[in-house]
């Protein structure tokens, strides 16, 4: 069976840290940065590698700032 | 096995999801964490789907989303404080053979628009009524709207909506769902994943039907103003699935008969 791995790309300036993409995220990806952008918000960040590219995130965002990027992993024959 | 890097996977060919690009690239006006945001981009992704962004016309109200212009890449029509059903049934009566929705908030629709609403409703119009219900004013600084629940505070009810005085809350969607001119009556949200895709096939739906000559489709989109609950984002949400969901229950009421 393959395996997928996923990436998420988040527009840091766009991003106004609502939180909402936090709590939707199986794989506890998300973060809130505890820096801010230029208009004053704490962002989201990636904070891990386990990411499956569900979109969910992505989806509920309300400023749509969440790219996501999906690869299958084939596994091994051993 | 090699291992694969983030950048390996951030490649066009692995895209999966991004803003659709029916959406002007331009920050949203909104507040953080508003349910504005999402149904925007909801419905230009239906509108991307069906391939009919040159076909398409849409009637901004007045509200929070008065400047909808602004952020959808389609023709885009501003309406009088809740006149947007009114416009809305001469650019689809002059021009049938295009798509015609209205984006209006709670007190734009349910409030100063109640006649225009209604009446477009009852003469089955064929265009979509997107109506977003977060159940105050959140433009202009929180006041209480028809919809506001009972003992739900506001900037005008202090001590929360009474309901001796001050009336019960309106479910204009169960109303115009008892109207014939109506089709497709259905109510949404957008807080969840779950509920936001669920959402976009409701919108599609509508779409559909009304372009079909069936009458008016309303979408309710139940919605959260955390600014004007005076909450996070987050408790927002939750406290509308707490309180607003069991008054404002989700799920189509109306669909039409064929099916």
């Amino acid at each position: 069976m393959a395996k997928v791995k996923g990436a998420i790309v988040i527009n840091n300036e766009r991003c106004k840290g609502c939180e909402v993409c936090v709590d939707v995220c199986p794989e506890s990806v998300i973060a809130m940065n505890k820096n801010v952008n230029t208009k004053g918000y704490h962002y989201a960040m990636v904070t891990n590698e386990n990411c499956t590219g569900c979109t969910n995130c992505a989806v509920v965002c309300p400023d749509g700032v969440i790219t996501v990027y999906r690869v299958k992993v084939p596994t091994e024959v051993v | 096995m090699a291992v694969i890097t983030r950048e390996d996977i951030i490649k066009p060919e692995n895209l999966v999801y991004k803003r659709t690009s029916l959406l002007v690239d331009c920050a949203l006006s909104y507040c953080p964490g508003c349910g504005h945001g999402t149904a925007h981009r909801m419905l230009m992704e239906v509108i991307e789907e069906m391939g009919i962004q040159s076909k398409t016309i849409g009637v901004a109200p007045v509200g929070c989303s008065v400047l909808a212009y602004e952020f959808l890449d389609i023709d885009v029509q501003q309406a009088a404080h809740g006149r947007a059903p009114a416009l809305a049934t001469a650019i689809k009566r002059l021009m049938p053979e295009k798509y015609v929705f209205t984006y209006q908030g709670d007190g734009d629709l349910a409030a100063i628009g109640t006649a225009e609403t209604i009446h477009a409703c009852n003469r089955g119009e064929n265009f979509v009524i997107i109506f977003i219900n977060n159940g105050i004013y959140g433009m202009t600084g929180g006041q209480m709207a028809p919809t506001t629940l009972p003992h739900m505070r506001a900037s005008t009810c202090p001590y929360g909506r009474d309901t001796e005085t001050m009336g019960n809350p309106l479910k204009i969607t169960e109303l115009v769902a008892t109207l014939p001119g109506t089709c497709y009556v259905t109510r949404q949200a957008v807080h969840t994943p779950g509920n936001v895709r669920k959402t976009k096939k409701a919108l599609r739906k509508a779409f559909e039907y009304s372009y079909a000559k069936k009458g008016v489709s309303l979408v309710e989109i139940v919605s959260n103003c955390n600014s004007g609950w005076k909450m996070t984002p987050v408790q927002s949400n939750k406290w509308m699935e707490e309180n607003m969901f069991p008054y404002y229950p989700l799920g189509d009421i109306k669909v039409p008969a064929a099916e």
